[in-house]
């Protein structure tokens, strides 16, 4: 769906029936490139991200705000996108799953703990665990083990038993493992 | 092969080639196909428990912008055939001795003339976006009548109970009654006998995708291209053909990377055979994204049933009788069958050795949404009140729980052990292998049960409530009929495998590859693995009941082994060689002992056009299916110590051990986060999840605001210890364990709050047990 003309910014195609009374126009910036779009009053901005950027790794899971598989980043802070309008991201700074590692790019840390860790079964959840943890960082500085396992219960995982998902989330923030004796 | 486990990739943790894509977003979810001009489907459904259709106007909806379509009962009667989940209420010749009550209870594809619960869909919304779609639905204009709700199972067994489906003579759906011996005789001779009642409360497996499909014309065939979440491709091509009149041939099937399904994409729903429809009537590519209210309310339930079971023992603690009066309540319709009674009746058991049982279990239909399998299927149930009964009988004899157990266990030199029953194919009932006896000790070991003893004493003099609980199961895994796989090598060189069982996050792509490279002398990462496209193998079953790695798993070590007799004999005669000399390791084949004499899989797949010739052979491509001589029993057993504060009703696990049995381990990694994700659901519903209606019967938990599933904080770190009887019911010595983890909790946890709680002489007859429910029991104890 996405056109782009030139070194320009991407330009999503409008599509031909939506709602065509409120038409808005955005421009924002989504994992470091320019967007320039027009959106209905009512597009959900996990929507806008899914149907017309084409970025399907924000995945909707309620609809409801609850379950935290659409977490993105909005100027560095996690927000639902399902409980965000497009036009609210406006002017402003979004950075998506696709964003965390660049197409050949290797993982990053955070992403390679989910691997090695086997924090993920179906993956549908998990980039949004993934941005949940990405803003945690975000914060600077590293959490403590409480406040990781604290910030996790943001976000519902139905296959894992969070078990794992604790794992590598400890081990990208470099915190040992309880369950593991530590070397020393 | 299986057994050259020393130099072979069985047994190893290999890392999962699924995760990548899917850490960079890349997976493609059924919502993540990019189809030009896909449409979007929404439908108006029940507000009411039961009423009559008095009158349905689409009239307005079909002027609404963007709309495409808009369908009706009445259009679409004539036009596709009621669902019957026919696979499912099929009627073993064994069972049929029985004589059960197995009602047909065709799901009419939309409302007609009648609703029977909330949810249930009347009307189809085809439009250029789900929220054009969802803007017709508010002008569609339905009249109803109100016709009486029955909700509740005993109301609806009484005489005089309001039929919840019209046309029916009562409210049973299916009825079976089994056992062996003379259970009066055996409670006529007990010192000690508990008659108790527990229920489980009604649970929605709710995976985080909800369920979708995807369906276009094929532009060659005539045919349909049908991309679904579904764990049964097969099941919904046959189904998709039947109703709309296709032949099978035409409808492709291919399952997506599927976010979780757990038994509830693994039944069949209206809304599975009325997308395909619309994409074959309108020719355009039509789209269904469940939304979480639908997945909630009106996507299939599970569990909810009452026991009224009955222990008699002798005054050692052997048991002498069980007695079951089992209901299982089945929604509007019965759908699916003797399935989950069944097997909640031939499990209730469990691993324990009685000679009288009596066992009824009652189908029953009510003005909800219908029931069907999840995780489990009716084991967790029937663990939930054998487990229960099982400690309110070592209280009544003044035994330490384990120890009443340990009483009654199968021995592992009895088996295999036939219980007397019969299972669910109709034939006697038979545990092909097990050590219960050692699991028991090893989880007594590990929960430290003689030293926690000790703890809890010191602790309640200082005001505090621990309690220990422990539940045991087995599960017989491996369901039949088959499943079968075809491999072959490909252009490239690399190895294809195609099977009728996908993956909904198992890890298939992983697990399957590594048993195809041992039984092929190939690398794992030369194969790649696409299950769940039915154009890739005629028939399938698909990934349920705890059956793809047993009953795949093995077709794929069959067709490796015959595939690679054929790579062989090929590269013999290219080679003029004897076939005995040939060997194949690392995708090249070889004459032993002069490695230097070979080719490469890739070398070998260009000169078979040539070699075969006019010999009519299919090149390097083999077919197998594996059909399970008998159920692989799997079994478990949870040990939970549990804090609980009588005063806020609060409940934390302290520990929580799992030992677990399922045969040779192909991948541990990924076998035990099986386990432990399992566990996490199964304490999800023993501590919180509740599908709950109104007396009305419209559904109140209908958000995940409301419909609580488990957080992080609620799951511990689970510590696992494993044994392993490898089956002899299959060549690799598999068995399934998918669905194990989620049936101890409950009953472990509901054991070990009865324990804690011991001074307030409470009983724990049914989840969740939430801070309230804690409270209720301690506020309503005898305890002042």
């Amino acid at each position: 769906m996405s056109s782009r003309g030139g070194e320009g910014p991407i330009h999503p195609a409008t599509p031909p029936l939506s709602e065509p009374s409120a038409w808005h126009d955005i421009s924002l910036t989504v994992n470091d490139e320019q967007v320039s779009a027009q959106v209905e009053s009512r597009l959900l901005l996990s929507d806008f991200l899914r149907h017309r950027l084409r970025l399907t790794g924000t995945h909707v899971g309620c609809e409801q705000g609850s379950c935290g598989a659409c977490s993105v980043l909005l100027d560095g802070v996690v927000v639902r996108s399902c409980l965000a309008l497009a036009v609210q991201a406006n002017g402003r700074n979004l950075r998506t799953v696709e964003g965390l590692a660049g197409p050949d790019d290797p993982l990053t840390a955070l992403q390679q703990a989910f691997h090695e860790q086997h924090g993920m079964q179906c993956g549908f959840c998990t980039p949004g665990f993934l941005m949940s943890l990405a803003g945690l960082a975000e914060d600077g500085g590293t959490p403590s083990s409480d406040e990781i396992d604290e910030h996790l219960t943001g976000n519902f995982c139905r296959c894992t038993g969070y078990v794992n998902i604790r794992k590598a989330a400890r081990q990208a923030f470099g915190l040992p493992d309880p369950e593991e004796p530590s070397d020393g | 092969m299986a057994d050259d486990n020393s130099s072979g990739f069985f047994g190893r943790s290999l890392p999962r080639v699924e995760d990548d894509q899917l850490l960079r977003g890349q997976g493609c979810f059924i919502d993540d196909l990019d189809i030009p001009n896909v449409v979007d489907i929404a439908f108006v459904r029940s507000p009411y428990a039961h009423a009559r259709i008095l009158s349905i106007d689409v009239t307005a909806a079909q002027t609404m912008p963007g709309v495409v379509a808009v369908y009706d009962g009445a259009s679409v009667a004539d036009r596709i055939k009621p669902l019957t989940n026919s696979e499912e209420l099929r009627v073993p010749e064994g069972i049929a001795a029985l004589n059960p009550v197995v009602k047909i209870q065709p799901a009419p594809i939309l409302a007609v003339d009648e609703v029977n619960y909330v949810g249930q869909p009347i009307a189809m919304v085809v439009a250029e976006t789900r929220y054009l779609a969802e803007d017709a639905l508010e002008v569609i204009d339905i009249e109803y009548e109100t016709l009486p709700a029955v909700l509740d199972m005993e109301a609806a067994l009484e005489p005089d109970a309001p039929l919840a489906l019209e046309g029916e003579v009562d409210n049973i759906g299916v009825h079976v009654r089994h056992g062996i011996g003379d259970v009066a005789a055996g409670i006529a001779d007990a010192a000690a006998v508990v008659d108790e009642i527990f229920a489980t409360q009604r649970y929605v497996a709710a995976p985080i995708e909800t369920r979708g499909m995807v369906a276009q014309n094929d532009p060659f065939t005539g045919g349909l291209m049908v991309w679904s979440t579904t764990q049964t491709p097969h099941r919904v091509r046959d189904h998709v053909a039947e109703s709309i009149g296709l032949s099978v041939d035409d409808v492709r099937v291919q399952s997506v990377d599927v976010g979780g399904g757990f038994g509830q994409k693994g039944i069949l729903v209206v809304e599975e055979l009325l997308v395909p429809f619309a994409a074959h009537d309108l020719d355009r590519a039509v789209r269904w994204i469940a939304d979480r209210h639908e997945n909630l309310t009106a996507d299939a339930h599970a569990r909810e049933q009452i026991h009224h079971i009955t222990l008699a023992a002798d005054a050692d603690g052997h048991l002498l009788a069980v007695k079951d009066r089992i209901m299982v309540n089945l929604g509007c319709r019965n759908m699916v069958g003797l399935v989950v009674p069944y097997n909640s009746l031939c499990h209730l058991i469990g691993p324990y050795k009685v000679h009288n049982v009596d066992l009824e279990a009652t189908g029953v239909i009510t003005n909800t949404m219908f029931t069907s399998p999840y995780r489990g299927a009716g084991r967790p149930e029937a663990t939930f009140a054998m487990e229960r009964a099982m400690d309110r009988l070592a209280a009544k004899l003044g035994m330490e729980p384990t120890e009443l157990r340990k009483r009654n266990l199968i021995q592992p030199d009895e088996m295999p052990y036939r219980t007397g029953l019969l299972d669910r194919r109709g034939l006697p009932q038979e545990f092909d292998s097990g050590d219960y006896p050692e699991m028991l000790s090893k989880a007594v070991d590990m929960i430290g049960l003689s030293q926690f003893r000790q703890e809890q004493k010191l602790a309640r003099q200082e005001g505090q409530h621990l309690g220990i609980g422990f539940a045991l199961y087995l599960e017989m895994t491996g369901l039949g009929p088959f499943e079968g796989a075809r491999v072959e090598v490909m252009p490239s060189g690399r190895v294809r495998l195609y099977t009728g069982a996908p993956s909904q996050g198992q890890g298939h792509r992983t697990v399957f590859a590594q048993l195809l490279a041992d039984a092929l002398g190939v690398n794992p990462t030369d194969i790649d693995v696409v299950a769940g496209d039915t154009a890739s193998i005629p028939y399938g079953v698909g990934t349920i009941a705890s059956r793809a790695l047993v009953t795949a798993g093995n077709a794929i070590n069959q067709a490796g082994g015959l595939l690679k007799q054929r790579i062989l004999s090929h590269a013999a005669e290219f080679l003029e060689a004897e076939v005995s000399d040939m060997q194949l390791e690392g995708s090249r084949i070889s004459v032993k002992g002069t490695p230097a004499v070979g080719l490469s899989l890739a070398e070998l797949i260009r000169t078979v056009p040539k070699l075969v010739g006019g010999s009519g052979s299919d090149g390097l491509s083999e077919t197998s299916y594996f059909q399970p001589p008998n159920y692989a029993t799997a079994s478990g057993l949870h040990a939970a110590i549990i804090e609980v504060d009588p005063s806020t009703g609060r409940l934390d696990i302290r520990d929580y051990v799992v030992v677990h049995e399922a045969g040779k381990i192909v991948n541990p990694i990924i076998a035990d986060a099986q386990v432990i994700g399992g566990v996490g659901q199964g304490i999800g519903g023993a501590l919180s999840e509740h599908m709950r209606y109104d007396d009305q019967g419209q559904p109140i938990t209908s958000t995940f605001m409301d419909y609580l599933l488990p957080v992080s904080s609620m799951v511990p770190d689970i510590r696992l210890g494993e044994i392993v009887c490898p089956s002899p019911t299959n060549q690799l010595g598999v068995k399934g364990l998918g669905e194990g983890g989620a049936v101890g909790p409950p009953a472990a946890l509901a054991n070990a709050v009865e324990d804690a709680l011991r001074p307030f002489n409470i009983i724990v007859r049914s989840g969740p047990l939430s801070p309230s429910r804690i409270r209720d029991l301690v506020r309503d104890s005898n305890h002042s």
